[in-house]
């Protein structure tokens, strides 16, 4: 059984007088432990795709079932809970609070769980460290670069150690050098630590990171799914 | 939830709005508690004024000592009466007073005239009433045309130092002394000899005779004795019950226009932190959508900038409470409606007071914060997110 399953859904918008569909009765799987990557133009849907399956968005009709749970029918506090122990969501902007440390950062996730605070100091030292940021711990999020800001954000995103990593357009704001980092961190917690991932992006150099590339447009997937060179090397 | 650090540290990053929300809420809590201080004051400076150790005896169906009138024969039964205590010298502690009211001009603007309390006591008032004593000077003599001043009147009007000349009630009045009484109403009095009082303003009557309690506990007992005496027709009250019974009128009406006055105040003040949280969350909707899609709910955000909105109307209260801390001790006077005399009382900002002021302040924030908290709890997290 695939880890993310989307069943026939639709879904659409209503934008002035104007309907615009963007899924169609799209149906796809996503196993556990893959490296999937959406590529697609703008206004494919990719974004969309991703809320739906972290449950920040509902399909007009059809299913999403992650892990086995119904997410497109949890009320929008079941889904907070869930979302909280299963998604662990990177955004393009990184969406740091600036007001809080980089450790106090990432240790927001853990706030809601019953962890005790030796253990939670714990959790987050070690997800600074994965991400190579142990000594950034103390700084704001101003005084990072935007590499360190988005491996930040990826420490929050797998502190509370998700089910599911979502990543929108990760790259979308970095130089070469800083997008390198965060893809080569993406890989080996996909690789090391068995983390099933899905990232966003227009890239087709991070796309290549992935094991398996899933092409939108306009809502379908125009073409099936194919492995990804870095897999298949 | 959501740790109160993240809105501690947003408010200090915006302190400009910050600053002047929480003045806008301070000046509104120094209002409400200067206005609360004054009413406080007021019936402080009445209830400090009688005892629950003395009786006040009133002509019956009187209301105030300036409606009262009691012949020498009721002093006399008054005296007579076992619930009287006995000073060591063997004399009944018991006062007949003369109560009157005397134009006097104020020292600023002796144009400016104000009712103040003359009492004509007997010797033994200054045992009955334990509170009063001699600040400086001597006592009125007995048989003389000698007066001692409340020290609350010395400041306020012209002529009160020892050695002057009042005049009133047609005849010229020696000050000899200055007496305290534990802020109460007697010290904006002036005291003489009862005798020497009564040719000159009412004849032979007394307005009230206050006597101590052999016994404090069996003021009914007394009470029940003395109200059912043929001999006369009086009623007995306990004087702390009487002069609480005095300050209640205008300590109502004080207490309702502090109410009333900082009410209208608060709405400004209440918009004031709804227009600084309302400009917060807009600013800071891609954060409570990144706080939503971690997993927090609406609920645990709405009770965040709920927080918030306190946290800065808390700011405002302490400023609120340092604003209204140097009203304190401050001597004003007004009226009492209930005897239409001068009385003078400080500002008294308690404790009690403060923490009211700040739990008023905390409830500004909250009203304030509660229709910006719920649109922040209510974003839809997509939306919010862009």
């Amino acid at each position: 059984m695939a880890l993310v399953e989307i069943r026939d859904v639709y879904k659409s918008f209503q934008r002035e007088e104007q309907r615009i569909d963007v899924f169609t009765g799209l149906t796809l799987d996503i196993e556990a432990g893959s490296f999937t990557a959406l590529m697609g133009p703008s206004g494919s849907g990719k974004s969309t795709l991703l809320n739906l399956i972290a449950g920040l968005d509902k399909p007009t009709r059809g299913t999403v079932r992650v892990a086995g749970a119904p997410v497109s029918e949890m009320s929008p506090s079941q889904l907070a809970a869930w979302r909280a122990r299963n998604i662990g969501f990177v955004f393009q902007s990184f969406n740091l609070l600036p007001v809080l440390t980089a450790y106090q950062n990432v240790e927001l996730p853990l706030l809601l769980t019953r962890l005790s605070g030796k253990e939670r100091t714990e959790r987050v030292k070690l997800a600074l460290d994965v991400v190579g940021l142990a000594d950034r711990a103390d700084h704001y999020p101003r005084q990072l670069s935007g590499g360190q800001e988005q491996r930040t954000a990826i420490a929050r995103a797998i502190v509370a150690d998700p089910t599911v990593m979502l990543l929108d357009e990760p790259t979308g704001q970095l130089d070469a050098r800083s997008s390198q980092e965060v893809l080569t961190l993406l890989q080996r917690l996909n690789s090391e630590f068995s983390k099933t991932i899905v990232i966003v992006t227009h890239d087709a150099h991070a796309a290549e990171r992935a094991k398996m590339i899933l092409h939108l447009e306009k809502g379908d997937l125009i073409e099936k799914p194919r492995v990804a060179a870095a897999a298949a090397r | 939830m959501i740790p109160i650090v993240y809105n501690v540290r947003s408010v200090v990053r915006r302190p400009v709005s910050t600053t002047l929300t929480a003045l806008g809420v301070g000046l509104v809590v120094a209002v409400f508690i200067g206005m609360l201080a004054l009413a406080n004051g007021f019936r402080a400076a009445l209830a400090k004024t009688g005892s629950d150790a003395n009786a006040m005896v009133l002509r019956k169906g009187a209301d105030s000592e300036l409606s009262s009138g009691l012949g020498r024969d009721v002093a006399s039964i008054i005296a007579a009466d076992p619930h009287v205590a006995i000073a060591p010298d063997n004399r009944p502690l018991v006062s007949p007073e003369v109560y009157v009211l005397v134009p006097l001009g104020k020292v600023f603007d002796t144009t400016q005239v104000a009712n103040v309390v003359v009492r004509g006591v007997s010797d033994q008032a200054w045992q009955v009433r334990s509170n009063v004593h001699v600040t400086e000077g001597q006592r009125p003599a007995s048989g003389r045309a000698d007066v001692c001043v409340g020290k609350r009147l010395v400041q306020r009007f012209p002529h009160t130092g020892i050695g002057e000349t009042l005049r009133f009630g047609g005849r010229d009045w020696k000050v000899t002394c200055h007496f305290a009484a534990a802020g109460s109403a007697f010290e904006s009095e002036i005291w003489g000899e009862n005798e020497q009082f009564m040719p000159v303003f009412r004849g032979e009557v007394f307005q009230s005779i206050t006597f101590r309690l052999k016994d404090p506990a069996a003021f009914d007992e007394a009470q029940r004795s003395l109200q059912g005496d043929k001999r006369m027709t009086v009623d007995v009250h306990r004087e702390s019950d009487f002069y609480a019974q005095q300050s209640r009128l205008l300590g109502t009406i004080l207490g309702f226009l502090a109410v009333m006055i900082t009410s209208i105040m608060a709405v400004g003040a209440v918009f004031g932190a709804i227009n600084t949280m309302y400009a917060a969350i807009s600013s800071r909707a891609p954060e409570i959508g990144v706080l939503l899609t971690l997993g927090f709910r609406p609920w645990t955000v709405l009770v965040s900038f709920l927080a918030e909105s306190a946290f800065i109307a808390v700011i405002g209260g302490i400023l609120g409470c340092l604003f209204a801390l140097p009203l304190n001790g401050i001597v004003t006077g007004t009226t009492n409606w209930s005897s239409f005399s001068e009385i003078a009382f400080s500002f008294r900002v308690t404790p009690l007071l403060l923490f009211a002021g700040l739990t008023f302040a905390v409830v500004m924030g909250v009203i304030g914060g509660f229709f910006p908290a719920l649109r922040a709890a209510r974003l839809q997290v997509v939306q919010a997110l862009r």
